[in-house]
């Protein structure tokens, strides 16, 4: 029997493969002073992925507005129960890896489907990686770098992360978070001689086996319980839906038991796949690798873990918490709500001590995670029977949308902080006085930016993302988890002010260093993000409708 | 007509969007600019005013409404009732008149702008104003609250970049302060939202509260409150604004304390109240409590102050204190005292503010003992003003400051049914003694200002602060002096007096050695001036210039001549110079681009107080059609 793959649903994950094997064999083959070709190239292959992914997204629009109000409804407290069984069936997206029909008992069990959510992520993913490419060509310009390798590994990582959302068995969701970490560690080890990047590299390494080690572990416990490693079918089992085979109801002694006659491993399965993905997005307790390695690696290295990466360990999160966890959610709800309190408050804590601008980042990106964390901490116990408005996001969207917009803004802090290294190695953030009479435009877009990420008007765009995440805090009734926010949204203001406050303040006379075209236009890129999601943050929201699981 | 209200934020919008794309084209007319900007919105507002159908002021008119983000739920739906009318005319002329203020003021002496800057200082005022009046517009709970916010970051960036000395503590302080209260606002908001399902201000506070739950409503309105109390500010959360105040320049206090306070009091009459009467009935008593601890609490601090500024800001504690009593009543009496107090409060601290400013950029400090007394002798028109904001701010009958006051009282003598009567009489009685308290600060900083004798103490040295530039100017005379003629010798002794009239000018200084005491010499002053070697007219600038001497360049150049003439003609040209300060009118009094700005102010605070019923008759229906639930 043979496996029937559909070319045209991988066709972005494709691509980008193919381009990464290009951009191997034209470094080996181009006379080295075509320095440019291999990121014009990667430039290509991204965009091209995007033409795929915005194509594939147009159609499943089209389907879904086809099949009717079935699948606008989807989003809510039952959104995985939902969409994970919808998604081969329903207009959810094209699936490809899937079970061939004679094997399967049930409904259709696929391994890759490009469904809303995926193509929403992928979407991301790759708008961001158009700008981390372009803040690439200034870091390679440099020379020191190799640059062959580099675009390679750059585009390794991009698979993975395309490859993610679109994962739905374990097995797959492991090798593809996989395939976002590896390459990462060898981009920040690139640059050589470097003492810190490789200090950086080392404990990136470390951390992330540590962390796959204890969420393989996780998956096997689930696996083992459920007997299954597709997330549709893990969520019937562990949803009490489906019989896990070899469960005998009633055969564990009350304490024991996970709800729904489980056996209680599955809580240290859930406990131990949360942590696992907890570590890639750098959640506190497991945050402590994020500020050395973001300082030590380069500064696109930087922007694409914060958010790249971070997406891509989200969207992980979301699909095993969402998609296959939902039955144990009075299991995780509260977890992942006391890591979401942890993480915002740590990051914005630790971040109001930092000199460093990179560091500063670095935790102001972990906090943002806890706010990520925060929409979905909002997740109703299936059973709680909350009344909600209709117009509600749902956790999930509300998760989704604030990452899109965090993207932006990061991004474009990113790409000013990329300008400024150029002239100021040593990237403190005195370094940034003065920024707005030395080079208005990058000191507006970076306090616009900063503004942005600290929730107050006039960016928008961060005010409505935290607008969203409360709306879901307060509507699902986590009132402490909001006010836990509140006051992080006010400690995350006093660094943002500060440094934004340094943009504006007279400082030393402009050393005017040449910046590649390709960074202005990565701060455009990220710039116009955030200022269209300011002016429209529907757009935001028609996105995440689109995710809604299935 | 809804365009005219869309316009009014969106004017300052454009003409700030204008600053940022065309800098250049902008510049030589920066300053004409602003003004321009701003009076394109202040026509707007009198044609909001004149066109308002003043028959019924209680409904909601040029409604404008349009889905902005439908995912949220949140529409654009502005409107104006009697309640919005005059705070919003209040913001556009306030903001109108900071322009004029700058517009010649910093025509005439580069460094209120600053040194530099002007476009930063024009730009932040335009989208500070945009926030302002967008929040007095906004019907939707969530497009209330972003307007709201949106004076944060201007404001913060006014006290940060051109504020005092300690600009960076105020300016942190103030915004994290202002941030922790809105957001707490933000979840109330969201409760409610998550109650009844809707954004739409009008229709929830026709709902008077249907469809939540006591303990719901309560807990709306103790994390709305919150959010409100701070930006009024009300008293265990006030201790942002006197920094704010104290280090804001002039203008930046004027707008804060003429409306980004009002925002939070106005937040109090659209949502608070209205939307959750039955949380407002549970509170009310503990916010009444608040309030009259704050009017006592901001009357014992203003009697402890030594800068005036700080004064000012404290005595904003006070009056809030009255607008949130009568709040607090629940009745249409008191909350039309309240809305009237807020809009005095306004008109006359916004007035109170400009004089400080006035005062502190003539003397250089704003710290009372330092300023001596006697500004009535030395600058009798500014002193004049000062005396009528004072007064008007007490709370005078017949001036505005008096009918707000007196109607929260008042409306604390009956409040509404299911408010535990003793308690307001307390209230009442105490927040009677604050009254007292208030004229008493009041009289002691008039006391000591604006009365007394113009002796060497009233033009004092400036402490140590003093910028390097005028010390230099000031510590000229004396120096040249000292070679010319011995009895200065003598004086130099005594240490301190020299050195203080010297920087006063160089006249009072010299007079010394001609003789006898200043005050005997002054009445004899005139004439002599007319012996000046070198022209009597620059005999005659020397005293007049006394006190301008931190103005720059201008005086600087007249007191050059003046020394080598005071050195020349010894005692008899500098009594002129006492002469003149005692007697003649002060050039350096009032100005006239400060007249264009405080007269409006003036004759709004003399027309609100002899005729209420104009206020009176815009709030009223509006008032009752709002607390319609309650009363």
């Amino acid at each position: 029997m043979t496996q029937q793959i559909d070319y045209y649903v991988i066709a972005a994950p494709l691509t980008l493969a193919v381009a990464a094997a290009l951009v191997l064999v034209l470094d080996a083959f181009l006379p080295a002073r075509r320095r440019a070709v291999p990121g014009l190239v990667t430039l290509v292959g991204v965009l091209a992925a995007l033409g795929f992914v915005v194509a594939q997204s147009l159609s499943t629009a089209a389907a879904r507005g086809g099949a009717g109000a079935g699948g606008a409804g989807a989003s809510g407290p039952g959104v995985g129960a939902a969409g994970a069984s919808g998604a081969g069936a329903g207009g959810g997206g094209a699936a490809t890896f899937c079970v061939p029909p004679g094997l399967a008992s049930g409904e259709r069990l696929c391994s890759f489907v490009m469904d809303g959510f995926a193509l929403v992520f992928a979407g991301l993913v790759l708008v961001a990686a158009v700008v981390v490419v372009l803040l690439s060509m200034t870091e390679v310009a440099g020379g020191g770098i190799p640059v062959g390798e580099w675009y390679f590994l750059l585009l390794c990582t991009l698979v993975g992360a395309v490859t993610l959302p679109a994962s739905r068995d374990l097995v797959m969701l492991v090798v593809a978070l996989e395939l976002v970490s590896l390459p990462v560690f060898a981009l920040t080890a690139l640059r050589r001689y470097d003492g810190r990047a490789s200090e950086a590299a080392v404990k990136l390494f470390v951390v992330s086996v540590v962390s796959t080690a204890v969420m393989l572990f996780g998956v096997s416990l689930l696996y083992g319980v459920a007997g299954t490693v597709h997330l549709s079918r893990l969520g019937e089992v562990l949803g009490g839906r489906v019989r896990a085979p070899g469960a005998d109801p009633g055969s564990y002694a009350p304490l024991l038991e996970a709800g729904h006659g489980l056996p209680a491993v599955v809580t240290v399965g859930v406990v131990l796949v949360t942590a696992g993905f907890a570590f890639k997005i750098a959640a506190v307790p497991f945050h402590f690798w994020a500020a050395d390695v973001y300082q030590g690696a380069p500064v696109p290295v930087a922007a694409l873990l914060s958010v790249i990466s971070k997406a891509a360990g989200f969207a992980g999160l979301i699909l095993v918490l969402v998609a296959a966890l939902a039955g144990q959610a009075a299991t995780w709800v509260p977890v992942v709500g006391v890591l979401a309190a942890l993480t915002m408050s740590v990051g914005n804590l630790l971040a109001m001590r930092q000199r460093h601008a990179v560091r500063l980042l670095a935790w102001s990106s972990v906090a943002q995670s806890g706010y990520v964390l925060a929409a979905l901490a909002a997740t109703a116990p299936a059973s709680a029977g909350h009344t909600r408005a209709a117009t509600t996001l749902g956790p999930v969207g509300a998760a989704l949308a604030y990452l899109v917009i965090y993207a932006a803004m990061n991004l474009g802090a990113f790409a000013v902080v990329m300008l400024v290294s150029r002239a100021a190695p040593g990237n403190e953030l005195d370094d940034y006085r003065g920024l707005a009479f030395r080079s208005p435009a990058a000191g507006l877009a970076l306090a616009f930016c900063l503004v942005c990420l600290a929730g107050l008007p006039p960016g928008l765009a961060g005010l409505f993302a935290k607008v969203f995440v409360f709306r879901e805090l307060v509507g699902s009734g986590t009132g402490w988890l909001a006010l836990v926010m509140a006051v992080n949204t006010v400690i995350g203001l006093y660094y943002y002010a500060a440094w934004a406050g340094r943009v504006f303040t007279p400082g030393p006379a402009a050393s005017r260093s040449r910046t590649l075209p390709a960074t202005w236009l990565a701060v455009g890129v990220a710039l116009a993000a955030a200022i269209l999601f300011s002016v429209a943050p529907q757009l935001v929201l028609d996105l995440t409708a689109l995710s809604a699981l299935g | 007509m809804a365009w005219l209200l869309v316009a009014m934020p969106v004017v300052p919008l454009l003409g700030a969007l204008a600053l940022l794309v065309l800098p250049d084209a902008l510049r030589p007319a920066l300053r004409t600019y602003g003004l321009v900007v701003s009076g394109l919105v202040l026509a707007l507002a009198a044609v909001v005013v004149a066109a308002f159908d003043h028959r019924r002021p209680g409904a909601v008119q040029f409604e404008l409404d349009m889905p902005w983000i439908p995912g949220l739920g949140l529409r654009f739906h502005l409107g104006v009732d009697g309640v919005s009318l005059p705070l919003v005319a209040l913001t556009a002329l306030l903001t109108f008149l900071c322009f004029v203020y700058l517009c010649w003021g910093g025509a005439r002496a580069q460094e209120r702008f600053h040194g530099a800057r002007p476009r930063a200082l024009v730009f932040t005022l335009l989208v500070l104003e945009i926030g302002m009046i967008g929040t007095f517009l906004a019907l939707d709970l969530l497009l209330f609250f972003v307007f709201f916010e949106i004076v944060l970051v201007p404001m913060y960036f006014l006290i940060a970049i051109w504020g005092g000395g300690g600009r960076r503590a105020a300016a942190v302080k103030f915004i994290l302060y202002t941030l922790l209260g809105s957001v707490v606002m933000l979840l109330g908001l969201l409760l409610v939202w998550s109650q009844t399902g809707t954004l739409d201000v009008v229709a929830l506070s026709r709902a008077h509260g249907a469809g939540m739950s006591r303990a719901v409503q309560i807990l709306a309105f103790v994390a709305i409150g919150i959010g409100l109390a701070v930006k009024t500010p009300m008293w265990p959360l006030h201790t942002w604004l006197p920094d704010a105040h104290t280090e804001a320049p002039t203008v930046g206090s004027v707008l804060l304390a003429g409306v980004l306070l009002k925002m939070g009091t106005y937040g109090f009459a659209r949502i608070a109240i209205p939307v959750l009467p039955e949380g407002a009935t549970a509170v009310a008593p503990f916010l009444g409590a608040f309030a009259v601890v704050g009017i006592v609490y901001g009357a014992l601090a203003c009697l402890a102050q030594r800068d005036l500024k700080r004064m000012i800001a404290y005595s904003s504690v006070g009056h809030m204190g009255f607008v949130l009593l009568g709040f607090a009543t629940l009745t249409p009496v008191g909350v039309n005292g309240a809305l009237f107090a807020n809009v005095a409060h306004g008109l006359i601290t916004g007035l109170l503010f400009f004089l400080a400013g006035a005062v502190k950029e003539r003397y250089r400090t704003s710290d009372m003992p330092s300023l001596g007394g006697g500004l009535l002798a030395v600058m009798p028109r500014l002193g004049s003003v000062l005396t009528f904001a004072s007064i008007a701010s007490l709370g005078l009958p017949g001036l505005a400051g008096f009918w707000g006051e007196m109607l929260a009282l008042f409306g604390a003598f009956q409040p509404a049914p299911g408010l535990p009567r003793g308690l307001f009489l307390t209230y009442m009685v105490v927040g009677g003694l604050g009254a007292v308290l208030t004229a008493a600060y009041f009289l002691v900083m008039l006391s000591r200002v604006t009365h007394g004798r113009p002796t060497a103490q009233s033009a004092q040295e400036p402490p140590a602060g003093h910028p390097a530039g005028q010390g230099a100017m000031g510590g000229g005379p004396p120096t040249q002096e000292a070679p010319d003629g011995g009895p200065v010798g003598e004086e130099a002794p005594g240490g301190g007096p020299p050195a203080q009239e010297a920087t006063s000018g160089g006249p009072v200084g010299q007079e010394s050695p001609g003789g006898g005491p200043p005050g005997q010499e002054a009445p004899g002053g005139g004439p002599p001036a007319q012996e000046a070697p070198g022209g009597g007219p620059v005999g005659w600038e020397v005293p007049d210039e006394r006190p301008v001497v931190p103005l720059g360049g201008v005086p600087r150049r007249a007191e050059e001549p003046a020394v080598t003439s005071a050195a020349a003609g010894g005692g008899a040209v500098s009594a002129g110079g006492g002469g003149g300060a005692g007697m003649a009118p002060h050039p350096d009094d009032i100005r006239g681009y400060e007249l264009a700005a405080w007269s409006p102010l003036v004759v709004l605070t003399l027309l609100f107080g002899l005729w209420p019923g104009l206020l009176l008759s815009l709030t009223t229906p509006a008032v009752q059609s709002l607390l319609g639930a309650v009363s």
